[in-house]
């Protein structure tokens, strides 16, 4: 093998090596254009105070923080607390991002809204900033993820958006990021793309950060009040990472807090069999996909490889490039869970708290599940809980075998 | 062997390399030069081409889906160059199968197969500094696309650190037919004339004699992509190296 390349760090929008810009250059104006944008809304107060009232008001924030005192007992070790973005409306965190784009997208003056979706969430959370504001709005999503996560195409159809179905490649989240990319450059004078992860060129990974630091913000708050410190480790789930990003990111500074990001182990190690993208036998190195330098799923030729996570929102090839960062430096650890780990995890929380959570967040609470035994009882577990599971019925009923002998 | 348009409109020829496999890529190849091609660009078939539209999309997973590997397509270069000195030949890829093979690598093979240039699809100029002097010790010249969207500083730019020609992309959106050449690229072209003398091409769109004539009243060369690999897709592989032969033939004619 030959040496890997390292890319240049000239431009803004790096994290250490990670990050930057690969784009055609029809997008470059665009995303000049976001970067300004977005700088100025940023630090105008009536932006944020909207943004706020917004969150608060229609969303439902701050969310809960709350102790799991069944799983913790049974799991007999650290305590485990659940930060419930699955509270949220629409139900899952993805609604803090799209509601500070869209916003974005109506200052700039954007009628048209696109947006790519994996599990749903995002697109959900899309279609229904976009009725809130009334603006177009159009979602591609891969075939195979409608077919899996049809409830939310059918949300979002009911919402008023345009679901175009994506064939190509594996018809799942990455393809779906390819169309949405063409239809921007395509329509780039007219359409605001919300990037629904940390992922892509800048500015998108920062700015869809910023938009998730509400989730850590009030989650160390409310743990100093309810613990009087803050938490041993805390878990998320990794896909694009988005919600792990927004979950750490205010603990970032505090060096004895744990970080933990959890990647779809799939149903085994084989390249196209997972998407855990740093775990050392899986095939996942650094390189340039959609737009940013991060760790990618590839063969040895530099083609992406496909992948398979039982939950939508997990099974994408890259991730974004603030947690390369942060995975590199060692300040954030990432494990991954099975597929079949994380059904488990969603059975266990729902049996024990009366809390069903999405496919993609039963892989952070899996990990909860197989750490907390192995710590003291005063120790302090925080579950970023980012989403509900009621999308996923269809899936659960089959694997689960829910439909009664 | 240097990057040379002789007629005006000159033709730079867009081949995905193993659609429908390397021989016959070659054989492709040798016929658009030998019918009045001056630079041949070897496109280098990645997983995800999203600045594609689905003509070049389905021949890239074609090749993919044969195992064509960058490495094969620098041994198609080396080929090239040797049964053609005088021809233009760039290589054109998407990023992520040179960063897996290494950048400084990558250009050293190039430059040892006879390439005259590069054109990496998604690396726009702020990021190219590692790029750009690789390029430079090997002596090959960097393409970059200029955009009707790009304005006059990131022209400059581009036309700073272009050599061989600038790519004018005729109009916004991803490659493929049309039916007219969109009055974008004659005002870009306008735009990158202030600031380079290099030979300037237009591509995206361009697939017919009558383009090829309205390109060349104001710009250097035009870009055949899109309709040549559909005229390979629809051609079978032993009718493929002479349609196309016929086809460039035609479009100076």
């Amino acid at each position: 093998m030959n040496a890997m390349t390292s890319l240049p760090t000239a431009v803004a929008g790096r994290f250490g090596a990670y990050g930057g810009r690969y784009v055609p250059e029809t997008l470059m104006a665009a995303l000049e254009e976001l970067e300004h944008a977005y700088g100025g809304a940023k630090v105008d107060p009536a932006f944020q105070a909207e943004l706020d009232d917004l969150l608060h008001n229609y969303c439902g924030r701050p969310t809960p923080l709350y102790f799991a005192k069944r799983l913790t007992e049974q799991c007999g070790g650290a305590k485990i607390y659940l930060k419930r973005e699955d509270l949220l409306h629409t139900g899952a965190h993805k609604i803090n991002n799209a509601l500070g784009q869209g916003l974005l997208a109506r200052r700039m003056g954007k009628q048209r809204i696109i947006a790519e979706t994996g599990a749903g969430q995002h697109g959900v959370a899309t279609a229904t900033v976009c009725a809130l504001f009334g603006l177009e709005c159009v979602i591609y999503m891969g075939e195979e993820d409608m077919r899996r996560q049809e409830l939310n195409v059918y949300r979002m159809r009911l919402l008023g958006a345009e679901v175009r179905g994506v064939s190509g490649g594996s018809a799942t989240l990455k393809d779906a990021i390819n169309e949405a990319m063409r239809d921007w450059v395509t329509n780039v004078r007219t359409t605001y793309y919300v990037l629904g992860s940390a992922l892509g060129a800048h500015p998108y990974p920062t700015m869809v950060r910023d938009f998730h630091r509400v989730i850590s913000r009030e989650a160390k708050a409310q743990m100093l009040e309810r613990e009087g410190r803050l938490p041993t480790a805390i878990i998320a789930c990794v896909g694009g990472g988005s919600n792990a990003i927004g979950a750490f990111y205010e603990f970032l500074p505090d060096e004895n807090v744990q970080l933990i990001g959890v990647e779809a182990g799939g149903r085994g190690t084989a390249l196209g069999e997972h998407a855990a993208r740093f775990q050392k036998v899986g095939g996942g190195l650094p390189g340039v996909l959609q737009g940013t330098y991060s760790y990618v799923l590839q063969d040895d030729a530099g083609q992406v490889s496909s992948t398979h996570s039982v939950s939508a929102g997990l099974d994408y090839a890259s991730v974004g490039p603030e947690h390369a960062m942060l995975h590199d430096s060692g300040r954030a650890s990432y494990v991954s869970c099975s597929d079949d780990a994380a059904l488990r995890a969603t059975v266990t929380l729902s049996r024990t708290e009366g809390i069903l959570p999405a496919l993609e967040s039963a892989h952070a609470v899996a990990e909860a599940i197989r750490l907390a035994p192995t710590m003291t009882k005063s120790a302090v577990l925080m579950v970023n809980l980012s989403g509900r599971g009621d999308k996923d019925m269809g899936i659960l009923a089959r694997e689960l075998d829910l439909k009664g002998a | 062997m240097t990057i040379e348009f002789r007629k005006k409109p000159g033709i730079v020829a867009y081949l995905t390399a193993g659609d429908p496999d390397l021989a016959t890529t070659r054989d492709i190849a040798l016929a658009a030069i030998d019918n009045g091609a001056d630079v041949i660009e070897l496109g280098v078939a990645f997983s995800d081409p999203l600045a594609d539209g689905p003509v070049i999309q389905r021949a890239s997973e074609r090749a993919v889906a044969r195992g064509t590997r960058l490495t094969d397509v620098l041994e198609l270069a080396k080929e090239l160059r040797a049964a053609r000195p005088a021809a233009g030949l760039v290589l054109f890829s998407y990023l992520n199968p040179v960063v897996r093979m290494g950048m400084k690598t990558f250009c050293a093979r190039a430059a040892v197969a006879g390439a005259d240039g590069v054109l990496l699809t998604d690396m726009i100029v702020e990021e190219a500094g590692e790029y750009l002097e690789s390029m430079r010790e090997h002596k090959l010249a960097p393409v970059f696309l200029a955009a009707p969207t790009s304005p006059d500083a990131r022209l400059k730019a581009i036309a700073g650190v272009s050599q061989g020609f600038v790519y004018a992309i005729s109009r916004v959106g991803i490659t493929g037919t049309q039916q007219k050449v969109a009055g974008d690229a004659s005002e870009l072209v306008g735009r990158l004339r202030q600031f380079t003398t290099l030979p300037i091409a237009v591509g995206f769109g361009i697939s017919n004699a009558e383009h090829v004539k309205a390109v060349g009243e104001f710009a250097d060369a035009a870009v055949i992509g899109s309709a040549l690999v559909a005229l390979i897709e629809t051609t079978s592989p032993a009718e493929a190296a002479s349609a196309v032969g016929r086809f460039i033939a035609g479009l100076q004619a």
